[in-house]
């Protein structure tokens, strides 16, 4: 019983400091994380308009039915799944840079989950019926429809990526070895389960022969490749962004690893997208339009055809600068090759992937969507969500991580507490 | 020691108040913009889940609701499938002249929305003579004075009640479903709008309530099926029924019966003696996008 009440105080306890560190910081972290909700609160009020006209107040129509929300979706859930490439050389290969920083990357994915996961809420019309997709309590279409099969799967991942770098944190916290006969498992299961929702999310789009532009087999491996690349780019950026503001201690070697990693996957990427532009484009069938609307423009309508351009400029570039080692190793060329590769892969599997599926429609009618304001302003509210969540984790995991924060000093303080 | 404890009590329940308003902020103006009827409805049942008595109940609710609504009396029906009936249509494609008669027959049977957007079950497509398959070449909002123009012929398109439909298969929530008469209807009640099946239908024959559904009172017609053309809601997709509210009865749909050519046919497949069984017999018919395997029940023929 004794024992009982200490581990519920010691537990108390470390949430208590949890809270009390994420409320505390500096100046600029006070900036930083009020913008953030000044944005959300923005987001969340047009939202609310949203809700309260309907769908209708979107640019979205019968035409082009899915916008800007399930673009932002596809491409997070590439971003989510990309943290397999940090797991996969520290756990298994016990690649020493990347494993002090791979916890940082799980918590990303965590965020990126929860973005994509908002994104589809969002988009749905009628958010008081979402409880019928919860499994039993609801009646889901398991396991014929894609979009319910996606459900489980972003949930099991979210799941994976709280449940290991939250264990393993807490470990460190109480300066205890993890029990790896417990987490390595869920561990291990993470990689298929990273490789398995982009997948999925690919399928979702993929089992559709209504939409031609997506029914191409090329697009699962495609989808995977373009989130390898998109994905490490950002973390690279995190990183170096939590090196500065913080006291870790993130190695120049672990970014280099994983922008060669971005190289190999953009070669992949470029190549995949090669493959399914020649057979389009030498076979000249039908199914064309929708190809040709994005990169040529059909009959006069233009709209996708800059920024498609910009997207593919943008990824070859950053090909090269990764490829080449000199390029790679320099961190302004680095971050560059990042800023490129995530803006291009945005518009390449966002917009660019999701938009022409909608054009023409399956009766030829061709209608330019572009996304409206209230579209923007919800979407940014989303990305401020979750970089805030990501924020907050960081604020515990990092002190955690450097041995700044830990049980030794609660035992310091309870040391002081003791009347002499 | 005092002071320490006091200053922890106080921060926590900081913490504690600050966070139960957050939540209370941030769903009160979600509660507050659901409306009266969504929250009635919010623990409705699945079409299939509900008892007979359930059923009685929600009409009961859902007639009430259109009265003050529209000032009419409904009925709303929820007539099963008639046995051994497989309802098909056949679309005479030399005959139609595009005048959209079909099309303003359907909203009106069918209460659906007037405006912003006014939704169209039936498309008519205007193609250059010389075009059938490839419909990008289509037109869909042609308007000239006189209908049929030189040169061009119609190519109505709705829903073709597939036999196998992809729209049923990828509903995440079975909101939609195949009846045993062929029909596919929704559950406006179930769908959750994620417009799934719209980008799964390679025929267009999903429309989306984007914003609250308009009728005028005066135009509303209170004969409606539950599963067909009772006034729907924002934000839940609908569809074709085969006006399912005439056909169970006996009747036949509302785009038959106002072409003025006689273009559309209606009848049963099982039944050999039936009007569609006599064209795919004795006419050249064939289905919209066949090669997709969705087995439509609905044949467009040419005069043999």
């Amino acid at each position: 019983m004794e024992k009982l009440r200490d581990l519920f105080n010691e537990t108390w306890h470390f949430y208590k400091r949890t809270l009390i560190l994420v409320a505390k910081g500096s100046t600029l972290y006070y900036a930083w994380c009020f913008s953030l909700i000044a944005i959300m609160v923005t987001g969340f009020l047009f939202y609310l308009k949203q809700h309260e006209a309907g769908l209708i107040a979107t640019n979205m129509n019968d035409q082009v039915s899915w916008g800007l929300y399930i673009a932002n979706f596809t491409y997070l859930v590439g971003a989510a799944a990309a943290a397999v490439l940090l797991v996969i050389p520290s756990y298994v290969y016990h690649f020493k840079p990347i494993k002090e920083i791979v916890v940082l990357g799980e918590l990303f994915a965590a965020s990126a989950i929860v973005m994509a996961i908002l994104f589809v809420i969002v988009d749905l019309g009628r958010i008081d019926r979402v409880w019928h997709m919860i499994p039993f309590i609801g009646s889901m279409n398991f396991p014929q429809s894609l979009l319910a099969w996606d459900v489980l799967a972003l949930n099991g991942y979210l799941f994976l990526n709280l449940l290991i770098p939250i264990y393993l944190l807490v470990k460190f916290y109480y300066r205890k070895e993890p029990n790896w006969k417990f987490i390595l498992p869920f561990i291990l299961l993470s990689i298929p389960m990273a490789v398995a929702i982009h997948t999925v999310t690919a399928f979702l789009y993929n089992g559709l022969p209504a939409r031609p532009f997506w029914n191409a087999s090329i697009l699962a491996p495609r989808f995977l490749a373009s989130a390898f690349c998109s994905g490490p780019a950002i973390i690279i950026i995190i990183f170096q962004i939590i090196r500065k503001v913080s006291t870790s201690h993130i190695e120049d070697e672990a970014l280099f690893k994983i922008s060669e990693l971005i190289a190999y996957a953009m070669f992949l990427n470029l190549f995949l997208l090669s493959a399914e532009l020649f057979k389009e484009f030498y076979s000249q069938t039908v199914h064309i339009a929708s190809f040709r609307y994005v990169f040529q423009g059909l009959h006069g309508h233009n709209q996708l055809v800059p920024w498609i351009w910009a997207a593919m400029t943008m990824n070859v570039l950053a090909f090269i600068i990764f490829l080449i080692p000199t390029t790679r190793k320099w961190l302004s060329t680095l971050n560059l090759g990042c800023i490129f590769v995530i803006i291009g892969v945005w518009i390449e599997k966002g917009p660019g992937f999701v938009i022409p599926g909608f054009v023409p429609d399956p009766l030829g009618e061709i209608f330019e969507y572009i996304p409206n304001l209230l579209e923007l302003i919800v979407s940014f509210g989303i990305w401020a969500t979750g970089l805030l969540i990501f924020t907050l984790l960081m604020k515990v995991a990092i002190p955690i991580e450097t041995g700044k924060f830990t049980h030794t000093e609660y035992e310091k303080e309870v040391m002081a507490l003791r009347p002499r | 020691m005092e002071t320490m404890q006091n200053k922890h009590y106080t921060r926590r329940e900081f913490i504690r108040n600050l966070s139960l308003t957050t939540l209370a902020g941030l769903s009160l103006p979600l509660l507050s913009s659901c409306t009266k009827e969504e929250a009635e409805d919010f623990l409705q049942k699945h079409f299939h889940e509900m008892t007979e008595e359930e059923k009685k109940q929600v009409i009961e609710k859902l007639e009430q609701r259109y009265f003050q609504k529209y000032g009419r009396k409904f009925q709303i029906s929820t007539k099963e499938a008639v046995p051994d009936t497989l309802w098909a249509y056949g679309l005479e494609l030399s005959r139609c002249i595009g005048c959209r008669r079909c099309v303003y027959a359907c909203v009106k049977e069918n209460n659906s929305s007037r405006h912003h957007p006014q939704l169209h079950w039936i498309r008519v497509l205007r193609l250059k003579r010389g075009n059938l398959i490839n419909l990008e070449n289509s037109e869909h909002y042609y308007d000239p004075d006189l209908v049929p123009e030189k040169g061009f012929i119609y190519l109505p398109v709705q829903c073709q009640q597939c036999q196998n439909p992809p729209c049923v298969k990828v509903c995440p929530v079975h909101a939609t479903w195949q009846e045993p008469d062929g029909i596919v209807v929704v559950d406006y009640n179930w769908c959750i709008g994620c417009r799934y099946c719209i980008a799964a239908c390679p025929y267009k024959g999903r429309v989306f309530n984007w914003a609250e559904p308009n009728i005028p009172k005066e135009e509303v017609n209170p004969s409606v099926h539950y599963l067909g053309n009772r006034p729907r809601m924002k934000c839940a997709v609908d569809k074709c029924t085969f006006c399912i509210q005439r056909v169970r009865s006996g009747r036949y749909p509302a785009c038959v019966e106002a072409c003025p050519t006689g273009t559309r046919k209606f009848g049963n497949l099982l039944d050999p003696n039936s009007e569609i069984r006599y064209i795919i017999d004795r006419k050249r018919v064939f289905r919209l996008k066949e090669d997709f395997g969705t087995e439509p029940k609905f044949y467009y023929f040419f005069e043999a």
